[in-house]
């Protein structure tokens, strides 16, 4: 009997990754793509990394290609962004041993800032895409990309979605294969791609593209199910399985490579069925590319180009058009278009700082000062929700820092009252260069390095400044003091997150001063704290709320008891809210 | 939908739906189902809104469940309970763990923590079990077992034998934390067969 489990998306892709021949695989962190390395991370067999940003995880995974190996490298899909810049070559120099870079996308944008859907990537950079529905597939496509890549000589997109990467369905768990590392050469004209060398790749690259699309339309995971002809869908990813729910007796042609696509099998199904529609989450990528071969098909004239897509949705809209009466048939149109019809209002409940957050005493300082903030990404954006409210600025990894140096170029009133804020991991991935940029540029700018010594956001991912490898390897700890000094910035300041006075004090004498600094706020994620905490303890309150103020999930008002209320089931003794109080009616606990 | 039984457990961040949804789907995978399982990652583990969604039959396409199409909604905090009660089917069974845990809009003041919970979703959903689970896990030895003293409560109302589910405690606790689970376990299904 063949043994199965349930996987994630996310694990069945790890999986493949070890029965498959991976030796070599990279990432930076990014849900939702996450726990792919965390999973590889388990097999001794492969050598894993956390590289500091995606484009030199991609870079590292170019390497290892060229060098003979199997490699897997894995973002979420902004990601791919800052590994644009290698992608696009790679594309032309080809590969040694095979390469699949991993998108995860994230529509509906549950823990992203944009919702750029990467299949645009592949025809771009002109390389192969392939779109797992479940996660058995999601470990098949492991194997059927790594052929892809060694038989045409490419990297491979692997694109999955959040539906795919966090959702479990059942895998077949096979025995690895060898791991062959193919012998190097070295091979000038194909690998260093000077304007000669690219001109000839360029060429190649055509070439292969119709290659491709030969493959595209016999390889086995790209299938018709003819069905009812009246009407059929084309579809892909994890749309298939809404769309197998949602029609039972439909046609269906499933698309898995979807670049290049299968324009032959596209054409002779739309011409076996009455209707055609395309169902595909985010935008019309497959719809534009069908309505360019002359076919008539209908995709976002009903479907939204953004969010998720669901069975209830596809039913209403589809089903709408054909008068079909849906199982989940739509009352009105208000039903049919928007969101649930909730019975009861609940108050929301977003994501919060935890109790013990290093960050929090750091933003109610600067809401205190009121500064205006350069924010970045992490945990601490959370500092721009209420009661904090201590952000202006979010837009990408280590923009904080080059952001805060261009508001302050085009309104130098800003000076004064300017601070980035950014955390350990952020300012690995891309805020050295911006730092360095300031002090180039001779800005006045504060710089805060929100150091809680870890990727907190993600769930806890080693990063250069934490002395530790993915691997569980000792590692040298960039030194941030040092490296700010050395790129030129005289201000370099430490201070414990926990001290709030000395962190006004800091904050205010670096904000004055007139050239750039540098202040690292210390103190470790509260998540990572082990060992029984004293919490601290409320007497004799007098009523103002101040510490309320500060946000914290352990402290609450009692309206009947005239007092605040410590959870001391949440409360970690970090101590910060008996710093704000002026009543001395908060304690330390344990005395 | 027919053949596909559909569960929810709507909760806080940290309250344990990973461990139970676990459980859940072993005992699923025991029975020779098919089983697919979603959730979200990421910044709802920061004390946020969490939503597990579990589908078992003998075939499941979609990972997720469409409103008014839950089954078995499993509630492991009252407010939670009321904010996705519109999930569940009309003749469906809801299971509700009595605590209550204030979001932080409450804290601060921004917002009032809805006092009727528990009587609107008594007149709302018919075949519904209010739980004391927080005080059933703390008799048990553990506060931490709330959750699966919720596993319990869901146990007595799936047509399992038992056995199938003490077997997924085996599997999927921790052997030092496996007596005190077993005990919150029991706790829950007698609290359940005592309601009915």
């Amino acid at each position: 009997m063949t043994l199965k489990a349930l996987l994630t998306g996310n694990e069945a892709i790890a999986r493949g990754a070890y029965e498959y021949g991976i030796s070599v695989a990279a990432a930076y962190p990014g849900t939702p793509s996450t726990e792919i390395l965390e999973n590889i991370s388990k097999y001794p067999e492969i050598y894993s990394q956390w590289s500091p940003n995606e484009k030199v995880a991609l870079e590292v995974g170019v390497g290892a290609s060229i060098a003979g190996a199997r490699t897997l490298v894995a973002m979420k899909h902004v990601g791919v962004n800052v590994a644009a810049d290698p992608l696009f070559t790679v594309a032309y120099s080809g590969v040694r041993g095979g390469l699949v870079l991993v998108s995860a996308d994230d529509p509906g944008m549950h823990s992203s800032q944009n919702e750029q859907d990467n299949r645009h990537y592949a025809p771009f950079a002109k390389i192969p895409m392939l779109e797992p529905s479940d996660s058995q597939e999601a470990k098949d496509m492991v194997k059927l990309a790594l052929e892809i890549s060694e038989t045409f000589d490419t990297p491979v997109l692997l694109r999955i979605t959040t539906r795919i990467a966090h959702s479990q369905s059942l895998v077949e768990l096979g025995e690895p294969m060898e791991r062959v590392v193919k012998p190097y050469e070295k091979d000038a004209k194909k690998y260093v791609m000077i304007p000669a060398h690219g001109r000839t790749r360029r060429v190649f690259i055509e070439e292969r593209d119709a290659k491709l699309a030969a493959f595209s339309e016999q390889v086995s995971v790209n299938f018709t199910e003819m069905n009812d002809p009246s009407f059929g869908l084309i579809t892909s990813g994890v749309s298939y399985q809404y769309v197998k729910e949602a029609f039972p007796t439909a046609s269906i042609l499933r698309l898995a490579m979807t670049h290049p696509i299968p324009k032959q099998k596209i054409t002779d199904f739309a011409s076996k069925v009455d209707t055609l529609f395309v169902v595909e989450e985010l935008e019309p990528y497959l719809e534009t590319q069908i309505k360019a071969l002359g076919i008539k098909v209908i995709g976002k004239e009903l479907l939204p180009p953004y969010g998720e897509l669901s069975v209830a949705l596809l039913q209403n809209k589809l089903g709408a058009y054909l008068n079909i009466s849906a199982p989940v048939a739509a009352t009105s149109e208000q039903e049919a278009t928007s969101e649930a019809v909730i019975p009861f209002s609940a108050p929301v409940r977003p994501p919060v700082m935890c109790p013990g957050c290093p960050h929090r005493g750091v933003f109610y300082v600067i809401k205190q000062l009121k500064l205006v903030v350069s924010g970045d990404i992490g945990c601490y954006t959370l500092g721009t929700m209420p009661p904090l409210e201590a952000m202006d600025t979010c837009i990408c990894m280590g923009a904080s820092i080059s952001g805060a140096l261009g508001m302050e170029k085009a309104n130098p009133e800003l000076a004064g009252r300017l601070v980035a804020v950014i955390g350990d991991s952020t300012f690995m991935h891309s805020g050295v260069t911006g730092l360095m940029d300031i002090v180039y540029n001779k800005s006045a700018a504060t710089v805060i390095i929100l150091d809680n010594s870890i990727t907190a956001m993600t769930g806890h991912q080693y990063h250069p400044g934490t002395g530790k490898t993915l691997m569980n390897e000792d590692a040298p700890k960039v030194d941030f003091v040092a490296l700010a000094k050395s790129l030129g910035i005289r201000r370099a300041v430490e201070v414990d997150a926990f001290d709030l006075e000395r962190v006004k004090e800091v904050i205010k004498e670096e904000v004055a001063a007139p050239e750039p600094s540098v202040i690292i706020t210390r103190q470790p994620c509260a998540l990572m704290l082990k060992g029984p905490s004293t919490p601290v303890v409320c007497t004799d309150c007098k009523s103002c709320r101040v510490c309320l103020r500060l946000g914290c999930p352990a402290l609450s008002y009692d309206e009947a008891g005239q007092t605040v209320v410590v959870n001391g089931a949440l409360c970690t003794g970090c101590n910060v809210c008996i710093q704000v109080c002026k009543f001395d009616a908060l304690h330390k606990g344990g005395a | 939908m027919s053949g596909v039984l559909n569960i929810l457990f709507v909760g806080v961040g940290g309250q344990g739906a990973i461990l139970a949804s676990k459980i859940l789907s072993h005992v699923a995978l025991s029975k020779g189902w098919d089983v697919k399982l979603s959730e979200i990652h990421g910044m709802a583990q920061r004390g946020g809104s969490v939503v597990t969604q579990v589908r078992m039959g003998e075939k499941v396409y979609s990972p997720t469940i469409e409103q008014g199409e839950v089954d078995i909604f499993v509630a492991f905090e009252r407010l939670e309970a009321y904010r996705w009660a519109h999930m569940l089917r009309e003749d469906g069974k809801a299971i509700v763990n009595d605590q209550a845990i204030a979001p932080l809009t409450v804290l601060i003041g921004a917002a009032k923590y809805p006092e009727t919970i528990l009587d609107d979703l008594t007149k709302c959903m018919k075949n519904l079990v209010i739980a004391p689970a927080l005080d059933l896990a703390r008799e048990a030895g553990n506060a931490k077992a709330t959750n699966v003293v919720l596993m319990g409560l869901l146990a007595a109302t799936m047509d399992i034998p038992l056995e199938k589910w003490i077997e997924a405690l085996e599997a999927k606790v921790p052997a030092k934390l496996l007596e005190v689970n077993k005990k919150a376990f029991m706790a829950g299904y007698e609290f359940a067969q005592q309601q009915a």
